[in-house]
């Protein structure tokens, strides 16, 4: 008696007619062997969104480590999102940092562009407006390194395709409040 | 006061000072350390060997349900564990503690495809509410308490704890379990004295108010089935229970409905959907409860108690999300009703009640009795008459026979129906009326079965034998996956596809065969002394009772259909009532 997925239950209209919205959540965790594993088990088993994740250790002595996960999805559903990661229990807080307010979020990216002549001109000409850093140059290429929101990391990508885009490398969002308090 | 010993010697002291005399479990290669050491304390722990890991998980979870008490599991590495699954998911669907210690090849040997190594903590973390691999002897003592600590506090669940055969061979430093209190892990017992406030205003305010009430508040302990039947009695609203639930309002009380949801009565079901104020206590709306979504209870108010705060705002958005311990905030609840010397509206309560009555006029658990073929709805009343006023739990298998045994058996205490409701496993019931039997020696326990459903874990006869539980084992025997055909007869066409139980083994013989009574009846005229033959035979009983091969389960909200939109008994064309997207539905 398996039923076929999603648009035929009528179980599933009350949540999915709503607006799709994107929302960085931070999640203090112990820093033990599996806790990423059970977050985005949690994410994949459950049906919500990933569209960005990053994960390092914040705190040595207290093995906590931050992870930080951009979503999306209707609002109900990323507030189920943020329930359901509280069950888990190695993690210490959940913060949608979305809904307290815009938060900083910073991405950092390496670019590989390759090519000669004038594209290498103007590769460094971009880089500049940029504010993206060589940190690797041969004479047929470069490797920036840009700092930014995601956004202005897309727009750099873009620009760079037609010149001679070889490779990028994204870390994902880290992100944090806005303001004196912590998260 | 820590005491030096090897890491088998702890799991056996922390069973001990965690107070758990009962295990069930099967030996293994990476799990003898520490069967050797229970060779030593058979006076304090009693070990069940199960016949299937699988079993030992639903015996651990039916002792669990009878008793309030963690169910203890004790299987090895590899295939020990993978049979597991099915039970451990089971305990995490229906939320019961349940503590599994499963061997593990040595830390050396993990990651290499050791033999029976399989990555236990990877394969259980989406079946457990938290797991632990224990790669050091020194983590050893505070993970076992701390299992217990998880496995019953908060929602409860099941917890695995992968120990590697070196960490138990390992010496270290027990200490026990004082002061155990988790870092991370703390759940809100209190409801939010504010939204107490409102409910109750809510409630005073109501013109046609509802009690929906689950699992939670049994879990919650006898004393918020307790709160909760003074909570009705002080209100004087009407009262309905899911599948989970059943038991911790008396079904004798004069405020119950009924079970409600697929299955569940008339009454209960449109009272669900015509309510202003529904008030659901440790209940989680449930697919097999709201039926169709959209047309869920669309007048109501409603409030919800729960203590895990994911389940509030999950299926249904709801007025009011209380999170707290059913108990504790039913006494709250409880407490400002009186304190403010609130009334319910007794002329709209009156009316309320006599639309009720008007539903439950249309008798919706009724049947066509016969005087040539077991009608299995009458078969469970009899068997409900012959337990009444007896200490008797129940357990059952899944299909219509659980659900006949929901509609039919009348439970009047909380912990006393053992079922798979969640996950819905067939099997469930045989090892389920083990664990019960262990927990309460003296008591009747009884699986009601489906033939199909008995066939899954019936090795678990042997146990029974091997242990002198007296546990019997009512099969309501149609020949048929009985539920299966149901469906298939309202939403196939009648194509009857694999549904049919072909080649069933002759249940008498196999009784005898592992050593317990066999009976059979197919004569209703015979059936009371056939019922009083299972019950005064003191060792275990399988019980073919031979009924209706078409019977359906009946009343139900088809599939996609709303509460008020049921089959009732004496409804003609069943299958005109689906609809397409109703069909897609499980």
């Amino acid at each position: 008696m398996n039923a076929p997925a999603a648009p035929l239950s009528p179980y599933s209209s009350a949540l999915g007619k709503s607006n799709v919205e994107t929302h960085t959540l931070s999640v203090l965790v112990d820093n033990e062997p599996g806790v990423l594993a059970r977050v985005v088990g949690l994410f994949s088993g459950r049906g919500y969104n990933i569209e960005s994740l990053t994960v390092a250790e914040v705190a040595h002595a207290e093995h906590l480590s931050r992870i930080t996960i951009v979503t999306s999805g209707p609002p109900e559903a990323i507030e189920q999102v943020g329930h359901q990661l509280e069950r888990l229990v190695p993690i210490h807080t959940v913060t949608d940092l979305t809904l307290r307010g815009s938060a900083i979020e910073r991405e950092l990216a390496m670019i590989k562009v390759c090519g000669t002549g004038g594209n290498r001109d103007e590769a460094l000409r971009l880089a500049d407006a940029f504010r993206a850093r060589v940190i690797d140059a041969t004479t047929e290429s470069f490797v920036f390194e840009l700092t930014g929101a995601a956004a202005k990391i897309d727009q750099f990508v873009e620009l760079m395709r037609p010149i001679g885009l070889v490779e990028v490398s994204r870390t994902g969002v880290a992100a944090m409040s806005r303001g004196k308090d912590p998260m | 006061m820590a005491r030096e010993m090897t890491g088998a010697e702890m799991v056996v002291e922390a069973l001990k000072d965690q107070g758990v005399d009962v295990i069930f479990g099967y030996p293994g290669g990476a799990v003898l350390p520490i069967y050797d050491v229970l060779f030593d304390h058979q006076h304090a722990i009693r070990h069940v060997l199960v016949r299937h890991e699988q079993g030992a998980a639903h015996a651990a979870e039916g002792y669990a349900r009878s008793s309030g008490r963690p169910g203890v599991m004790l299987v090895t590495s590899g295939p020990g564990a993978t049979n597991s699954v099915t039970g451990l998911t089971d305990a995490l669907m229906d939320s019961i503690p349940v503590v599994c210690i499963t061997g593990q090849a040595p830390t050396h040997l993990i990651g290499s495809d050791a033999f029976q190594e399989c990555d236990t903590v990877g394969i259980t973390r989406h079946c457990t509410k938290h797991n632990y691999l224990v790669r050091s002897i020194d983590d050893l003592p505070r993970i076992l308490h701390e299992a217990f600590y998880v496995a019953q506090h908060g929602r409860p669940g099941p917890v695995v704890i992968d120990i590697p055969k070196d960490v138990q061979f390992a010496r270290g430093l027990y200490s026990g379990p004082q002061n155990i209190e988790h870092k991370t892990y703390r759940p809100k017992l209190e409801g939010d004295p504010e939204k107490i406030e409102q409910a109750v205003s809510m409630m005073g305010a109501a013109k046609r108010p509802l009690f929906y009430t689950g699992g939670g508040v049994i879990n919650a302990g006898p004393e918020a089935s307790r709160l909760l039947r003074e909570l009705v009695a002080a209100t004087g609203f009407p009262i309905t229970s899911t599948l989970m639930g059943l038991g911790a309002y008396p079904a004798s009380g004069k405020n119950w409905l009924g079970m409600l949801g697929m299955h569940g009565t008339y009454e209960a079901n449109n009272a669900m959907h015509d309510c202003d104020v529904m008030i659901c206590i440790g209940a989680r709306f449930d697919d097999r409860i709201t039926g169709r979504l959209d047309q869920f209870s669309p007048g109501s108010k409603k409030i919800h108690i729960d203590i895990d705060p994911s389940s509030i705002n999950k299926n249904v958005k709801v007025d009011l999300g209380i999170v707290g311990d059913c108990a504790h905030v039913a006494a709250a609840l409880l407490d400002r009703w009186r304190a403010r010397g609130l009334r319910a509206d007794a002329a709209a309560l009156k009316k309320w009640w006599a639309e009720i009555g008007k539903w439950r006029a249309r008798k919706s658990l009724a049947y066509k009795n016969s005087s040539k073929v077991i009608q299995p709805q009458w078969a469970i009343e009899r068997l409900y008459a012959a337990t009444k006023g007896r200490d008797c739990y129940i357990t059952t298998e899944v299909g219509q026979h659980q659900m006949w045994a929901a509609q039919h058996y009348h439970f009047e205490a909380p912990n006393r129906l053992m079922t798979s409701g969640g996950l819905g496993t067939m099997g469930y019931g045989l090892p389920a009326a083990i664990g019960a039997q262990m927990a309460h020696p003296r008591a009747l326990v009884i699986d009601v079965a489906g033939e199909g459903s008995i066939l899954m874990n019936i090795q678990e006869l042997s146990t029974a034998a091997q242990y002198q539980l007296p546990v019997k084992v009512f099969i309501l025997n149609n020949e048929y996956l009985g539920m299966v055909r149901q469906w298939q007869e309202l939403l196939h066409g009648g194509r009857y596809s694999h549904s049919y139980s072909e080649a069933l083994p002759d249940f008498v013989k196999l009784a005898e065969a592992f050593g317990a009574h066999g009976i059979r009846c197919d004569d209703p005229a015979d059936l009371d002394a056939a019922i009083a033959e299972m019950i005064e035979t003191p060792k275990a009983v399988v019980f073919d009772c031979r009924i209706d091969k078409t019977a359906n389960c009946l009343p139900m909200i088809p599939s996609g259909k709303a509460h008020n939109e049921m089959i009732l008994p004496d409804d003609e064309d069943l299958e005109a009532e689906i609809d397409a997207a109703g069909k897609a539905l499980v």
